[in-house]
């Protein structure tokens, strides 16, 4: 993970160390003028939660108001009034999905990378070439029959349909394959296998460890993969508002069309980004290490 | 490699420990897709108060290439096709000079790891959330509008969400923003692969930043660009949050032919439209349309694949395998 420690600032002794270079200087403006892009609307979003919603509309502000627990409380209670659900609940309802779904994409994954791994059977390039060929297809296109399913198995409504899905997750195979086979000797297994460990206890108490760093990873994104999602929640849960999601809780945020509060907007806004950019900058090394790892993509 | 021959008597596991995935994949992905296809030959149609489902291709010939349809659909495949190029052209351009700048040894950027971890930053945000967030920046009272009409950019009587070039071009600018920090670590990753000896030739033969960046970097990367592509395009046709979340799929404009319809309506928005619950839900219209949807995806990246690469059979193999060479 060269690339990894390579994005750490650090102090370097170029040759051209400090003397003026115009080249540089330039790159960095534009590098600034793009990280100011990032921030600015989050910065805007921050500052815009401790207003109140007169203030707001009257212009932009930079300075924080004292609004903010006052947006909260009325976030709280026209939460309850419109949906039934506040954001506490949408943000503990999308919890209750995204990890059970992450620890069986994270499982069953690794499971199913290293069965195409470890073993040799007629079919394995078979499976493996049609894991790498369903990674093409997207989900949103056989949404009808997907709601016919969970109707045939009484799982319209529930849960579940975010959930159980997650076990045949064909991106986090091909991550934990590639890992496999660069990270990891299969000798270990062979030496498991001579003190008579069982094939399945082999892959929980010694595959399973060693595979810790690429799992930590895919967790990661696995995370936010199902924590983003809106779609799937919103077709599946549309009758049961009160397993809201929390993408759901934002939808709903927008849609009540009346008298728009927007301290209320914004202090919601700010309470569903907190947690991820929380993670986001604990974890940020070992994501943009990931981004660079596997290519992932959505 | 001697594993090879001492695991043959344990193929049984590889089959066992694959099932669980493949079971599920049966019942949650393939069936589903077999059923949106066998749902699209049931065509609705209303006969007075009762709804009479005929079997055939109704769906094709009414909805998706017919009059009933009012051309929604290739209007809103249109709409998607252009946000997914006025985003995607910006974002390869900006991921491929920033990875140049940030993997260049000679002019080393001291703050390249921030840059990286700050740009990226957008990308793991809900898109939910972003598309709310530029939705209360963009409105009559948003914050950015007042900037810009304090700044004489736009007329005091404009409302930017009610042009649909506007909000074409804010969802574009949304998805470039969300995903060229993305776009520009694989791209790093990517340019850290190659053999650092061909730059130092290049140098001893006197070759200039730009002359390595197109002689080199770029014909190396193209694997990986790519697979970017690919991955992109058929990402790019699902297109959803941010567009729904953004400006609701309007607004609504007129065409020339008196025709009203939605300027930033995607494809998928449709599909949910017809599947929501309501006077609007027409399960055999919704599979139609993600009939289509799911062959111009498929054509999509098969085309990609085959302009892409004209000699090798197999080029998503060497990306990763670039990728994983820095390691």
């Amino acid at each position: 993970m060269d690339n990894t420690k390579s994005t750490l600032p650090k102090v370097d002794m170029e040759q051209d160390g400090g003397k003026f270079n115009g080249t540089k200087l330039f790159r960095n403006i534009v590098c600034i003028v793009l990280c100011f892009l990032s921030i600015f609307p989050f910065f805007i979003m921050l500052i815009n939660s401790t207003l109140d919603s007169a203030t707001i509309v009257s212009g932009l502000h930079f300075l924080p108001g004292d609004k903010f627990i006052r947006n909260f409380n009325s976030l709280m209670e026209g939460g309850a009034k419109t949906s039934g659900v506040n954001v506490l609940q949408a943000m503990l309802n999308s919890l209750c999905i995204t990890v059970p779904a992450v620890a069986l994409q994270i499982y069953f994954g690794s499971l199913t990378a290293y069965a195409v791994t470890a073993y040799k059977f007629k079919l394995r390039n078979f499976l493996w070439g049609f894991i790498y060929a369903i990674m093409m297809i997207p989900g949103q296109v056989s949404i009808v029959g997907f709601i016919k399913v969970t109707q045939l198995t009484h799982l319209y409504g529930t849960i579940w349909p975010m959930i159980i899905p997650a076990i045949a997750a064909p991106t986090t195979v091909y991550f934990m394959k590639q890992y496999m086979e660069t990270g990891f000797s299969l000798e270990i297994v062979e030496a498991a296998r001579i003190d008579g460990s069982s094939e399945f206890r082999t892959f929980n108490r010694i595959v399973l460890p060693l595979l810790k760093p690429a799992m930590a990873t895919q967790a990661i994104f696995a995370f936010v993969g199902s924590w983003n999602n809106l779609y799937t929640p919103s077709i599946i849960l549309a009758t049961a508002r009160d397993k809201m999601t929390m993408p759901m809780f934002v939808e709903a945020l927008k849609a009540n069309d009346k008298e728009r509060d927007w301290g209320q907007i914004y202090c919601g806004l700010f309470i569903t980004v907190l947690p991820l950019l929380v993670m986001y900058f604990a974890l940020s090394r070992y994501i943009v290490g990931g981004v660079a790892l596997g290519g992932v993509k959505e | 490699m001697n594993t090879k021959k001492k695991t043959v008597e344990y193929g049984k596991y590889g089959y066992l420990f694959a099932l669980p995935f493949f079971i599920i994949f049966l019942i949650f992905q393939l069936y589903p897709l077999i059923q949106t296809f066998a749902d699209s030959l049931v065509f609705s149609k209303k006969n007075g108060r009762n709804v009479v489902n005929t079997i055939g291709l109704g769906n094709f010939t009414e909805y998706c290439f017919g009059q009933a349809g009012g051309g929604e659909l290739w209007h809103a495949l249109a709409v998607t096709v252009v946000l997914w190029l006025l985003n995607f052209v910006p974002q390869i351009i900006f991921s491929l000079f920033l990875a140049a700048w940030f993997t260049d040894v000679k002019y080393k950027l001291r703050a390249a790891g921030a840059y990286k971890v700050i740009m990226y930053m957008p990308n793991i945000i809900t898109a939910a959330t972003i598309a709310v967030l530029f939705y209360s920046l963009f409105n009559t009272n948003g914050s950015l509008t007042l900037i810009f009409k304090g700044l004489g950019f736009i007329e005091k009587n404009v409302d930017i969400l009610d042009a649909g070039w506007s909000s074409l071009l804010i969802i574009a600018f949304i998805q470039f923003w969300m995903w060229y920090g993305n776009t520009m670590i694989v791209m790093c990753a990517g340019i850290l692969g190659i053999n650092p000896a061909l730059y130092e030739a290049a140098e001893v033969d006197g070759a200039n930043s730009m002359q390595m960046f197109f002689q080199i970097t770029l014909p190396l990367l193209k694997p990986i660009i790519q697979f970017t592509l690919v991955t992109s395009a058929i990402g790019g046709l699902q297109m959803y949050d941010i567009p729904y979340l953004f400006n609701s799929g309007g607004p609504i404009v007129k065409l020339s032919n008196g025709t009203s319809i939605n300027s930033t309506t995607t494809v998928v928005m449709l599909i949910k439209k017809y599947v929501n619950n309501g006077p609007t839900q027409n399960y055999g219209r919704a599979a139609g349309y993600s009939v289509v949807l799911f062959v111009v995806t498929l054509t999509v990246s098969l085309l990609f694949y085959w302009l892409t690469s004209p000699k090798k059979e197999k080029p998503e193999k060497e990306a990763a395998a670039t990728v994983e060479k820095k390691k």
